[in-house]
């Protein structure tokens, strides 16, 4: 009788065979990373991916969407537990301190080798640096990047008889406007809307920042959530609500509302500058695209995804993840990405490249969110992030609900996140 | 039987449970065992080594209130959707087993949901629910009435949540149903026509008594599913708005993978599993006791 090897013993064989072929030299590297605003971007990575490799043959990339940014924590802390921890992945900018706890990251600086490689380093918005550092060492590069933006409907101002270029400068006016469209449509519209599902904490950030407050210290060891400032900023949101009839009662979804938006359901909406392009394809009405409104500051905490380079990837790994993250954001590249999806440039070069610097003069909207890093503050990021931004995301949703008082609500998340960062103050 | 050959016997009997056995312990009684030992210890502080803690974690879990939150979040879930999708379930089965015009195309259209995958449902549900531009909103907007915000306010969050669960189980339950209805026997329907038994009287007194064991199986299927569901609050809710729509799995969820809490999350798989436990024992020494098998 012939013997005949069962099919996955021949797979496992040859497998092992022309993984022995392959050139010594070639290095494997998988990366997980997320996409957080929908639509094609996956697309994107892969093509990006595919030329990386025909440009360096002796590297390979396996890039694995993960999910949102939380789900591509839990990818890759699940897979580190595993023992099959990648060699790089894209996760939340404010994942640094878990990460660093857990200590599976390194350091760039540590990687770091010739002159060339250092100037790299340095090119990146420091804005945007912020969120990827800690006791002045560099762990975490930007790469999909945000502020939040406002978006403003223009054919929704001149029905309500406002300047349809003329967004909003400030807290007061923009209260108004919101009321005198809601007024105007005879109820059908609404003036504005800010999301208040998802990621509540980040919303909420920028507000208490246009209120020259900043809701956590340098060191991520403590935060300010029931400030005075803190308060009126929270206490303003629940106001365009409530007072100002210009917002629905409630929370409302962050994955609804560009949708809302491009069905003129709402006349402004605050969102991550990442749907840019995708509104920018679908609306079929004229739209502007504006820095957030201030109080007694402009402000936007920055958002997004940042490179990462795990510990337990060997060193010539670890050099051959850094090559590849260099080149993804390398001036062309960002500029390429941010045209396709709305993201910032990371870099000032990005916009020197003639690509982006034309897309900006034939779409204006899509400097603003660089033109507002200016006005930038890091996310919310403290040990113990998950558990602290949960806290504020429940005081938000509880204020905005209407079961408690912004004060109540804030003092409530204030002594939630005190118990716990105790033991890191000290 | 000679003696090698019951050895023989034996050592086949136990090469035919080998797999099962390796599944099981693999993924049911090993990570039960690591969950049981995880929740008693402590893990230390930037790499400290772990410590015995005892029944601490138990002791600060029940000492936190959004543990008996998210208890009672689920114990109304439990409660909205498992009778609703039995008695719903039970009404379509007996609805598309009579002779009707078109009956294969309801039963498919009854059978739908249970086919879509959880995330994609919800994100189906999602843009139902949706405030001005969903469809409920634009349905009562018709009517005359002012919309309300399903997901976004927490008096009609979790009752928005279990509506959508009750619709995506009770066509999965329907099949059972649908089955143990046809193989019924013909001739208690005739039996009970000759003697002019009412519909009414013959249902209560027949069909479902009849349909016990099947009524207990899909109560113990709703049961787990109502301590399982993790994955549409992802899409719909994320557990909000504070908290009004967190239940179980997604606490623990949220504790083992946002927080990096391992302990709790293992502290509160124990207290689940203990629960279930005693939800079974009564289910075997009281409701099987009950029921009549053919």
């Amino acid at each position: 009788m012939r013997l005949r090897p069962p099919f996955a013993m021949t797979a496992l064989t040859a497998g092992l065979l022309s993984a022995a072929q392959v050139n010594a030299d070639s290095v494997d590297l998988t990366m997980y990373y997320p996409v957080a605003v929908g639509g094609a971007l996956t697309d994107v990575v892969d093509n990006l991916v595919e030329e990386f490799e025909s440009e360096y043959p002796d590297i390979n990339v396996e890039a694995i969407y993960a999910g949102n940014y939380d789900d591509t924590r839990v990818r890759a802390m699940s897979a580190m537990e595993a023992g099959e921890t990648p060699q790089l992945s894209v996760m939340f900018s404010i994942d640094l301190y878990e990460l660093i706890e857990q200590n599976a990251i390194v350091a760039f600086d540590d990687l770091v080798e010739t002159d060339e490689e250092r100037e790299w380093l340095d090119g990146f918005y420091p804005g945007l640096m912020e969120n990827g550092q800690l006791d002045g060492k560099t762990y975490g590069i930007p790469f999909q990047r945000s502020t939040i933006v406002l978006f403003w409907n223009k054919d929704a101002f001149e029905a309500a008889g406002l300047d349809p270029e003329t967004p909003p400068e400030n807290w007061e006016e923009m209260a108004e406007m919101a009321a005198t469209v809601r007024e105007a449509s005879g109820g059908e519209q609404w003036g504005v809307m800010v999301p208040s599902t998802g990621y509540p904490y980040w919303m909420f950030q920028a507000f208490a920042f246009q209120n020259g407050h900043r809701l956590m210290s340098e060191d991520g060891t403590e935060v300010y959530f029931d400030d005075p400032a803190a308060v009126k900023a929270l206490e303003y949101w629940v106001s365009l609500a409530t007072e100002h009839d210009a917002m629905p009662d409630g929370t409302i979804e962050w994955g609804t509302l560009r949708q809302n938006f491009l069905e003129a359901s709402t006349a402004m909406m605050w969102h991550t500058t990442g749907n840019l392009t995708a509104v920018r394809s679908e609306a079929n009405f004229d739209f502007g695209v504006a820095m957030l409104p201030m109080k007694t500051q402009r402000g936007s905490p920055t958002g997004g995804g940042n490179f990462y380079i795990f510990e337990d990837a060997t060193e010539e790994e670890q050099r051959a993840a850094m090559t590849f993250i260099r080149w993804m954001t390398a001036p062309e590249r960002a500029a390429a990405w941010s045209i396709e999806t709305g993201y910032m440039g990371v870099s000032p070069a990005a916009y020197e490249t003639d690509a982006l610097q034309r897309y900006v003069e034939e779409f204006p909207p899509a400097a603003v969110a660089r033109d507002q890093l200016e006005h930038g503050t890091a996310e919310l990021s403290t040990y113990q992030g998950g558990r602290i931004r949960r806290a504020l995301d429940n005081a938000v949703q509880a204020a905005l609900t209407g079961q408690m008082t912004p004060q109540e609500a804030l003092s409530q998340a204030q002594q939630e996140a005190d118990s716990v960062l105790r033991r890191y103050a000290r | 039987m000679s003696f090698t050959n019951h050895r023989k016997m034996q050592l086949y009997g136990a090469l035919l449970l080998l797999p099962a056995a390796l599944l099981l312990t693999t993924f049911a009684y090993l990570p039960t065992v690591t969950t049981v030992i995880n929740s008693l210890f402590l893990p230390g502080f930037r790499g400290a080594p772990t410590e015995f803690v005892g029944l601490e974690n138990y002791q600060v879990l029940f000492d936190d209130p959004t543990f008996w939150k998210v208890s009672r979040n689920n114990l109304i879930y439990a409660v909205g959707t498992i009778p609703t999708s039995i008695a719903l379930a039970l009404g379509m089965a007996l609805f598309v087993n009579g002779k009707l015009r078109g009956r294969g195309f309801v039963r498919m259209a009854y059978f739908t949901p249970t086919i879509l995958p959880m995330i994609a449902a919800a994100n189906i549900w999602m843009f139902f629910y949706a405030p001005q531009i969903g469809l409920f909103n634009k349905l009562l907007g018709m009517l005359g009435f002012s919309g309300v915000n399903w997901l976004g306010d927490p008096s009609v969050a979790l009752s928005s949540v279990i509506v959508m669960s009750v619709w995506k189980e009770a066509g999965f339950f329907m099949i059972f149903y649908l089955a143990a209805l046809q193989s019924m026997p013909p001739e208690l329907k005739e039996a009970a026509d000759l003697e002019g038994t009412s519909r009414w009287s013959f249902f209560w007194r027949v069909t479902f008594p009849l349909l016990m064991p099947t009524t207990l199986f899909v109560l113990i299927n709703a049961l787990i599913n109502s301590v399982r569901v993790v994955d549409h609050l992802f899409i719909l809710t994320k557990g909000g708005p504070n908290n009004a729509t967190n239940l179980l799995l997604y606490y623990v969820y949220e504790n083992a993978f946002s927080f990096f809490d391992r302990t709790t999350a293992a502290t509160i798989t124990v207290v689940i599993l203990v629960v279930l436990a005693v939800v079974a024992t009564l289910k075997f020494t009281i409701l099987d006791r009950r029921t009549h098998y053919q």
